[in-house]
């Protein structure tokens, strides 16, 4: 019978990626409620000493497949190394981080193993059964589905990185690690890796950004801004008078002759929120305003709204962050 | 060299609201489009004929509406279109979906498959690789850049912090992304020999498909329920120094997991 909850550990040159340790702390509530175990997946070459980091953020049984044909992400040596595994043990559920890689890999096992797969989960839920229930936004986040796999095993989902919580670690945990040899397919490696190049973070098109530091007349100095938009993994964007005003480039304007934007936090410092600079961001998903105005339009549209003056509430997040 | 772009019409997402009375989403009068993705991955197909002389056929499962985004296709420049359509087909999950659309293109023939990355309805980017896998042949998912070179497809693919340039010989299945390549408008001569052009259906029995493995019977995901967004939206608002208004701030973005 199909039982447990695999987890795929992305790991990029070695390094476990966040999402990873979110989906383990997912996945280890959710095996709580259904009375299973939290097996993690470690696929690359020279990743085998990452087990124990698995473990101590909520693996029971860490399967490592340590092998150079992993070295690099490629669809087809990874699918054949999940699917060996996931034959072998069955998973009653097996989660994936909604990644570039995450969303190459986990629609390619799905049609392997013929099972159905939930896209860009923001919400998992499971019963004592082991029914999993996967919430997804669609139509561009207009809707939430809930969505279940009631007869096919694994029960597969990617999920949203920096949706789930991750445990807090604990190295004293115990945990099973278990090698893994594979019988590769190599007849099917047929795309070559002609290069991989790093790249470091171009501008970021605001229209991508899932986090805005949108600034407005209220903020005279942009360098704080700018400072809470790195921390926070996010970028700077403007109403219309700071590009008139010449302190911003045009290709940062929210609003109706600007950008349309809808990132998962919006801030709005300093910005009174006239009616075509809402038109740009009030499907954001969620929206922090902050102004002395508090007549202000932008308060209509805020999720948290606060009547305070914007450059001082930068710099006290500053030095919070 | 032969290609087959698979293409989806799509509501335009952007353009849908939310009926503030009843809080369900408003579609009336939401126009069609084809599905920006997709698009891109029409362009990559044109360019490819343009410069290596390839035979371009759109494929698009849906109603017969769903004719409008081939005859557009078709006006950009695509040699032949073909409209999945059969009441067999409804209800299809992503899988189902595959299996349909590979059933088709085995029947077409095809060098290279070309796929939009994702749909903004859906917003699964599965179909794609579901496809290729179907086809048993290889994937490329987020393309931003496809050239052919000595008989194999050179494409650039994009990950979140690095990009891999990869080589795959044909058959092959890519799927692309809308930001790297600016679709051509319709032309007039092609807007003209469209007209002439016959849309193609094809239906359940034209293609040889397992009837368990398609439609809602061969959908392994089933949708149990739909909400619409939940406006939480702050009438009141507080009133604060800058220390207590930052912490605030902070406390109630980790709380709702969004920092």
């Amino acid at each position: 019978m199909a039982k447990n909850i695999f987890v795929f550990c992305e790991q990029r040159d070695g390094e476990i990626q966040s999402v990873a340790l979110e989906l383990l702390g997912v996945a280890k509530q959710l095996a709580t409620v259904s009375g299973e175990q939290v097996c993690a997946l470690l696929l690359g070459s020279n990743v085998a000493d990452k087990a124990s980091q698995l473990v101590a953020y909520g693996a029971d049984v860490v399967y490592v497949v340590d092998d150079v044909n992993l070295a690099q992400f490629v669809t087809e040596p990874y699918t054949q190394a999940i699917t060996q595994i996931a034959r072998e043990y069955q998973p009653n559920a097996m989660l994936f981080g909604a990644t570039s890689i995450g969303r190459d890999l986990a629609p390619r096992l799905s049609a392997r193993l013929k099972t159905g797969l939930t896209a860009d989960c923001t919400q998992l839920e499971i019963d004592q059964d082991g029914n999993l229930f996967m919430t997804r936004p669609a139509f561009g986040g207009n809707l939430f589905a809930t969505i279940v796999c009631p007869e096919h095993k694994p029960q597969m989902s990617t999920v949203r990185p920096g949706v789930m919580k991750m445990m807090e670690p604990d190295y004293n945990r115990q945990g099973e690690v278990v090698s893994k040899t594979i019988a590769w397919d190599k007849s099917k490696f047929v795309v070559e890796v002609v290069e991989e190049v790093k790249e470091v973070q171009t501008v970021e098109k605001i229209e991508e950004a899932k986090l805005l530091v949108s600034c407005g007349r209220g903020v005279k100095d942009l360098t704080e801004a700018q400072n809470l938009a790195t921390k926070l993994g996010g970028t700077v964007s403007a109403s219309r008078c700071l590009v008139d005003a010449g302190m911003v480039d045009h290709n940062r304007q929210v609003g109706q002759t600007g950008k349309t934007v809808r990132p998962q936090v919006y801030f709005a410092f300093g910005i009174s929120g006239a009616i075509q600079h809402l038109a740009g961001m009030e499907e954001s998903e969620y929206i922090v305003a902050v102004n002395t105005d508090k007549s202000a339009p932008i308060f209509k549209v805020a999720n948290l709204g606060i009547v305070a003056d914007a450059q001082a509430v930068i710099k006290q997040l500053n030095k919070l962050i | 060299m032969k290609i087959i772009v698979c293409i989806k019409q799509v509501p335009n997402t952007t353009e849908i609201k939310i009926d503030p009375v009843t809080n369900t989403l408003k579609r009336d009068g939401v126009p069609s489009i084809i599905n920006p993705d997709d698009k891109a991955a029409l362009e990559v197909a044109l360019q490819l004929k343009e410069n290596c002389g390839a035979h371009v056929d759109v494929v698009t499962m849906g109603p017969q509406q769903a004719e409008v985004a081939l005859r557009e296709a078709l006006a950009m420049g695509a040699d032949n279109a073909y409209l999945l359509t059969d009441r067999a087909f409804a209800g299809s999950d992503t899988l189902a979906t595959s299996t349909i659309i590979a059933s088709a293109i085995k029947k077409l023939g095809a060098d290279v498959v070309l796929c939009g990355r994702q749909a903004i309805d859906g917003d699964t980017a599965q179909v794609g690789p579901q496809i290729a896998e179907h086809l048993d042949i290889p994937q490329v998912t987020y393309a931003s850049q496809v050239d052919y070179v000595d008989g194999a497809l050179v494409v650039k693919r994009q990950f979140e912090d690095r990009y891999q340039t990869l080589r795959v010989a044909t058959p092959c299945l890519v799927t692309v992304l809308s930001s790297a390549y600016k679709p051509r408008y319709m032309n007039v001569a092609d807007i003209v020999a469209q007209d002439q052009k016959q849309v193609e259906a094809i239906t359940f029995n034209d293609v040889v498909v397992n009837p368990e493995d398609i439609g809602l019977k061969g959908s392994p995901t089933k949708v149990k329920s739909t909400a619409t967004k939940q406006f939480d939206k702050q009438i009141a608002t507080y009133e604060l120094g800058a220390e207590e208004a930052a912490k605030l701030i902070v406390d109630t973005l980790k709380q709702k997991h969004l920092i």
